[in-house]
């Protein structure tokens, strides 16, 4: 709870600095209400986030150990190491497959498609429906069209593929973004300068709107690693490293979900906990560093 | 290469010509633009057709009736049981529960964030809520497990794994999707509201609240419809957090384990097969019908925010 009472001072503090120059108590009942009422919501959701990283990070770190990151896995040491270069793997595949489709057709609806035109509109519902979908959903059916129905089984290939198809909705998304805050006279002068369409795209337009879209690469990045439920069914639950793109493996999210549910690691559970937390953490500033050169 | 004026249709476009063109940069390349734009339409439409092709004969076979509204969950009899109502109920309750402790805090963060917050304040606070929103959900789980499960077991009695914790976390985790959209919903409303409740005589709480606020409205519903989807299909940390039992409960067992559609679906499809997994598949079908609903509401309002 140390944790809990420290993130109350802070915002205390910070709140009584504000009241003290807008000397509240003089206002009436329902303004006092309201105010007070508006501290106390942002008092939680920053004890909330204090608390949970504060919890994590401190009882983790401590119990990291060289053995945490051995080779080979062990019922003895637990280590993490076959899960995080599994991680890895899912992550590289995935981006490979989704990236470029996501970009592509960001760019198809950016820079060629009329807007508001029927194709649009179908692409745009489909992708936020694809964004609503949960994960246990993409789950089964990476279960059923990779695992069972193209025979994949529990491999690297089911899991790369199901995830792609679970962060195409955020790169779209990001991607597009960037695209339209890329002012259109860089458009027009290259066309003015005789560029084609495609010229004007790869040279001008995409270029420009980089930083946008690695800060939302970077998000995604953040999100397989955090993904669990999708992956149990389709890349499995194994411990150890995938040896070839059939093979079974474990992702650290999935690992951690193994170490809390067997309950007999309490210290590795900690550790893993704060090493993903802090991959996470990592991977958010990263992204919020590229968006700023974005701004600037 | 001789290029055409851009930006422009061909214009008068027939098969010969298209044919003449031959290979072309331009044209190849919006092709591969468009045949990727694609993706996105095939991906949904993979979904729908393969887990309505295997749940729904699942449903009939089992009959919709005693699918949905059976209250018991034995697939291990013979023969089996499959009804889901105590998941439905069991996902109706937490996702209940949730929106009751997450939406007020997280509206009043949205409120603070667009109108009170000093500068100073707001440079930490964004990147905080954007990192709450990326904590991964077994994380949120672990640390229901070794946090909240002991408060609630100590505070409230129980065994700890309950509606009640499984809520409490969720109110968590969806706290980021109601700050994020409520927040751009109210900076969205126009400067001339507020200052034209001020100059009426408001103070900055009273514009804020009775005048900003409801114009907002319809953003606020919809980042609510969005927690609402978050917390129905949140899988993993209330897995690890309510009790997953398939029984009924009543809204006073709140201190009881409920189980829910999704932790259904991740308890049992490990080891089930035939009859069992396609009892599974079925209730995943059921979980994305429930989502695809609350995704068409949430397009409403927010079309209706953008007008």
């Amino acid at each position: 709870m140390e944790n809990l009472s420290l993130g109350l001072e802070a915002v205390e503090e910070i709140a009584s600095l504000k009241i003290s120059n807008r000397k509240i108590m003089g206002r009436k009942p329902m303004d006092f209400f309201l105010f007070a009422f508006t501290w106390l919501g942002i008092g939680i959701t920053a004890a909330v986030l204090l608390f949970v990283v504060g919890y994590v990070l401190i009882n983790g770190l401590p119990h990291i150990r060289p053995s945490l990151f051995a080779v080979q896995f062990t019922t003895e040491n637990q280590s993490l190491f076959p899960a995080l270069m599994g991680t890895l793997m899912i992550l590289g595949l995935a981006l490979v497959l989704a990236v470029p489709l996501g970009i592509f057709s960001a760019i198809f609806l950016v820079e060629y498609a009329t807007r508001g035109s029927r194709f649009v509109k179908i692409v745009r519902l489909t992708t936020e429906t694809l964004a609503g979908i949960p994960s246990i959903v993409y789950g089964l059916f990476g279960f059923i069209f990779f695992g069972v129905f193209l025979g994949w089984g529990l491999s690297l290939m089911s899991g790369a593929f199901t995830v792609s198809i679970m962060i195409l909705p955020l790169i779209m998304r990001t991607t597009e973004e960037s695209l339209k805050s890329v002012p259109d006279t860089y458009r027009e002068g290259s066309f003015g300068l005789g560029a084609g369409r495609l010229r004007t795209v790869m040279r001008i337009v995409l270029p420009a709107a980089t930083p946008g879209i690695l800060a939302g690469i970077i998000l995604t990045i953040g999100r397989i690693i955090g993904e669990t439920a999708a992956i149990i069914f389709t890349l499995g639950n194994v411990a150890r490293m995938p040896n070839h793109l059939f093979d079974t493996g474990r992702t650290l999210s999935a690992h951690m979900y193994a170490l809390a549910n067997e309950g007999t690691h309490p210290g590795e559970a900690h550790a893993t906990a704060a090493v993903l937390l802090l991959v996470v953490i990592l991977i958010n500033a990263l992204s919020s560093w590229i968006a700023k050169f974005v701004k600037s | 290469m001789g290029q055409r004026p851009l930006g422009k249709a061909e214009p008068n476009w027939s098969f010969e010509r298209w044919l003449l063109r031959g290979f072309n940069r331009e044209f190849a390349a919006k092709i591969l633009f468009a045949t990727s734009a694609c993706a996105a339409i095939l991906a949904v439409g993979l979904i729908c057709v393969f887990l309505f092709i295997q749940g729904l004969p699942a449903i009939g076979n089992i009959g919709i009736f005693n699918f949905l509204t059976g209250t018991e969950w034995r697939p291990t009899w013979t023969p089996p049981l499959f009804g889901i109502l105590p998941m439905i109920v069991g996902s109706l309750y937490i996702t209940a529960g949730a929106i009751f402790f997450g939406v007020p805090v997280g509206i009043f963060t949205a409120v603070f964030m667009a109108k009170f917050c000093p500068r100073f304040v707001y440079v930490v606070l964004k990147p905080a809520v954007n990192l709450l929103a990326g904590i991964p959900s077994v994380v949120y789980g672990y640390f229901g497990m070794v946090v909240l499960v002991p408060f609630v077991r100590n505070h409230f009695g129980g065994n700890g794994n309950s509606i009640l914790t499984a809520s409490l976390l969720l109110g968590m985790m969806i706290l980021p999707t109601i700050i994020t959209i409520s927040e751009s919903a109210i900076r969205a409303i126009p400067q001339e509201m507020y200052g034209g409740a001020v100059a009426l005589g408001a103070s900055h709480e009273r514009a804020t609240f009775f005048v900003v606020l409801p114009a907002a409205k319809s953003g606020v519903m919809a980042s609510i419809v969005l927690g609402i989807g978050r917390a129905v299909g949140e899988t993993m940390a209330v897995r690890m957090v309510a009790g997953n039992q398939a029984v009924m409960r009543m809204p006073h067992e709140f201190l009881l384990g409920a189980r829910t559609l999704t932790s259904n679906v991740v308890i049992e499809l490990g080891y089930a097969y035939g009859d069992h997994r396609a009892a599974l598949i079925a209730t995943g079908v059921v979980l994305f019908v429930f989502i695809l609903l609350i995704n068409a509401l949430f397009g409403m309002l927010k079309k209706r925010g953008d007008n």
